[in-house]
């Protein structure tokens, strides 16, 4: 497990973080920017200390307050991908790559340069100096860069903030291979919640310096309480999914999910790939009886699990598929009173194909 | 007529040699100090930050005298370290290059602090992630990162040396051969009748001496960019 406790006063900001996560997988720290997720970064990390608090990885103790352990970050075997890269200037992108490598003894070691080079495709930049390189390449060898000194945790700062959506989408899925062939856990900052649905497993969604919530993703983003948060996302359902069939003629998916069988519109991912399916709540339509002449391409027999009236007058209806999977659907009052909506009453959950939003993982 | 003749030279390679010890010996109290005040806070910070900076507002007469009063054989720290170890810099060529380091020095502070404060700190951190020490970031990161800062005080500091007049009249004479620069045999022709033409000669070799030393810092500090990739 990853422990965290970090108490630390600047200014006016206070940062009052209780955090236990795994130590494996991707964990993502959510919020707005000032939230104090950098700053957690920074203390895991070693660039900067809590006032007091006791930060552990594993069987490690990095910082301990009470013990006056705080270990310096040349020896935390930490790799620190910042936000702006923060290549070194003056060394070409190989002598970039190599810097913590060399510093890294044999027997810790577990990442060969060609490996690294060939996962984030930099083959052919290693003779070039970081100003000639482009956003995104520059992000790829600070990524080789921190993952070549054989880490023991991967921290990363919001590492696509800085790159438009073309070097993102570019980046993406080296992070995501990274994740599927190297097993270290990684802590991933970032205030975009696509890229959470897409990356993590585990979320931590912080607010003025404090967790407000921390979980597994799916269970998160499914949070109504938590949709007010900026770049959270419209309130909705997030299921994961993964691919079972194409059907390329009438270009459709069908995707398995804890709901059950759902079809969207042709996925591009091969069959059995890791996806996450974010439906709406105003996207979701329910039904008495399932409707026999509808464009609907998947309904869901549930049960109403409760019912929340929200200030603006339309209703959160959450509809039980199977015990613990939940799906939101959001209904008028007038709605709610033509069906007779009431808990535990039989309902059809509707959902329209083209509406499920896709993450591929 | 000789291009240059033998006591020219003399006077020249003196000069030069002056110039470039007071460099050695300065630069790394240079950065070191440099480094003091650019990225640390102590008490006493901006004391010590007008001591460094004093020669340059200073008379250069009052430093020398200072430097003689500190330095020579009957001085504070001249005098105990003749009596014991018979070391004196008093009337030496030696002498010359501390007057000529402590002149050039806030120079060559000034211009290695400024460029520290352009260092990114964020690539020091970014270097001690990934497992190097205060000292090992120093020297892979900082140090080449404010080469061209060096360079520049090195460059100034060298400059202000082969000018330096004062402070060294002051504090180890006028000695041929041992504190006679250019400077000083250029005002010592100007004192004699008839030497004129020596003293127009010398003037022009200072001007010469000290293009090319700008030339050279010029080039020099473009390489080191070109490295940088500024």
């Amino acid at each position: 497990m990853i422990e965290i406790a970090a108490q630390d006063r600047l200014g006016d900001f206070t940062l009052d973080v209780r955090l236990s996560v795994p130590d494996a997988g991707v964990t993502a720290l959510f919020g707005p920017s000032g939230s104090g997720k950098t700053s957690l970064l920074n203390m895991i990390g070693g660039l900067r200390s809590p006032a007091s608090g006791r930060i552990v990885i594993g069987e490690s103790v990095l910082f301990d307050s009470d013990r006056r352990i705080d270990v310096p970050p040349e020896k935390r075997r930490i790799g620190y991908i910042f936000q702006e890269g923060r290549l070194f200037p003056h060394l070409t992108v190989q002598r970039n790559l190599v810097y913590g490598l060399r510093r890294t003894p044999n027997s810790e070691r577990y990442v060969e340069p060609d490996q690294v080079i060939a996962l984030l495709g930099i083959e052919a930049l290693l003779d070039r100096r970081p100003a000639r390189l482009s956003g995104g390449e520059k992000q790829r060898v600070a990524i080789g860069r921190a993952l070549l000194s054989s880490p023991q945790i991967l921290l990363m700062d919001e590492p696509l903030a800085a790159l438009d959506a073309a070097r993102k989408a570019e980046i993406l899925p080296f992070i995501e291979r990274l994740h599927g062939e190297i097993t270290i856990p990684i802590v991933y900052v970032s205030h975009a919640m696509d890229e959470v649905l897409r990356i993590a497993d585990t979320v931590a969604v912080f607010r003025e310096g404090r967790v407000e919530a921390v979980g597994p993703v799916e269970e998160l983003a499914s949070r109504l309480d938590l949709t007010g948060q900026a770049g959270f996302g419209e309130a909705g359902t997030v299921l994961a999914a993964h691919v079972v069939e194409h059907d390329e003629a009438h270009a459709v998916t069908a995707l398995d999910t804890p709901a059950g069988r759902i079809m969207v519109g042709r996925l591009d991912a091969p069959v059995g790939a890791k996806t996450r399916l974010r439906l709406r709540a105003r996207d979701i339509a329910l039904a008495l009886e399932a409707p026999r002449q509808a464009s609907f391409l998947n309904v869901l027999e549930g049960t109403v699990a409760t019912l929340e009236q929200r200030d603006t007058g339309a209703v959160d209806v959450a509809v039980e598929i199977v015990p613990g999977v939940r799906i939101w659907a959001e209904v008028t009052q007038l709605a709610v009173e033509r069906l007779a909506l009431s808990e535990r009453k039989p309902v059809h959950v509707l959902i329209k194909s083209v509406a499920v939003e896709r993450y591929v993982r | 007529m000789e291009p240059i003749s033998a006591d020219e030279w003399i006077a020249i390679s003196l000069s030069l040699k002056v110039g470039v010890w007071s460099v050695i010996v300065s630069l790394p109290f240079g950065v070191f100090f440099a480094w003091l005040l650019a990225r640390r806070d102590f008490l006493g910070k901006s004391l010590l930050n007008g001591v460094i900076h004093l020669p340059l507002v200073l008379p250069p007469v009052v430093v020398g005298y200072a430097l003689l009063v500190l330095l020579g054989r009957k001085g504070l720290i001249g005098e105990p370290l003749y009596e014991w170890f018979g070391l004196s810099v008093a009337f030496k060529w030696e002498g010359a290059a501390i007057a000529s380091a402590v002149m050039g020095f806030p120079l060559m502070v000034r211009a290695i602090r400024l460029s520290l404060d352009t260092v990114d700190r964020g690539l020091e951190d970014a270097a001690r992630t990934l497992g190097a020490s205060r000292l090992a970031v120093f020297a892979t990161i900082t140090l080449p990162l404010i080469m061209p800062g060096i360079l520049t005080g090195i460059i100034l500091s060298f400059a202000r040396s082969l000018g330096e007049f004062g402070a060294t009249i002051t504090f180890v004479s006028n000695i041929p051969g041992e504190t006679r620069t250019l400077p000083i045999a250029l005002y010592n022709f100007t004192q004699i009748p008839g030497g004129d033409l020596q003293a127009f000669r010398l003037a022009v070799i200072s001007v010469v001496l000290a293009l090319a030393a700008l030339l050279i810092s010029e080039i020099l500090t473009r390489r080191v960019q070109a490295r940088l990739g500024q």
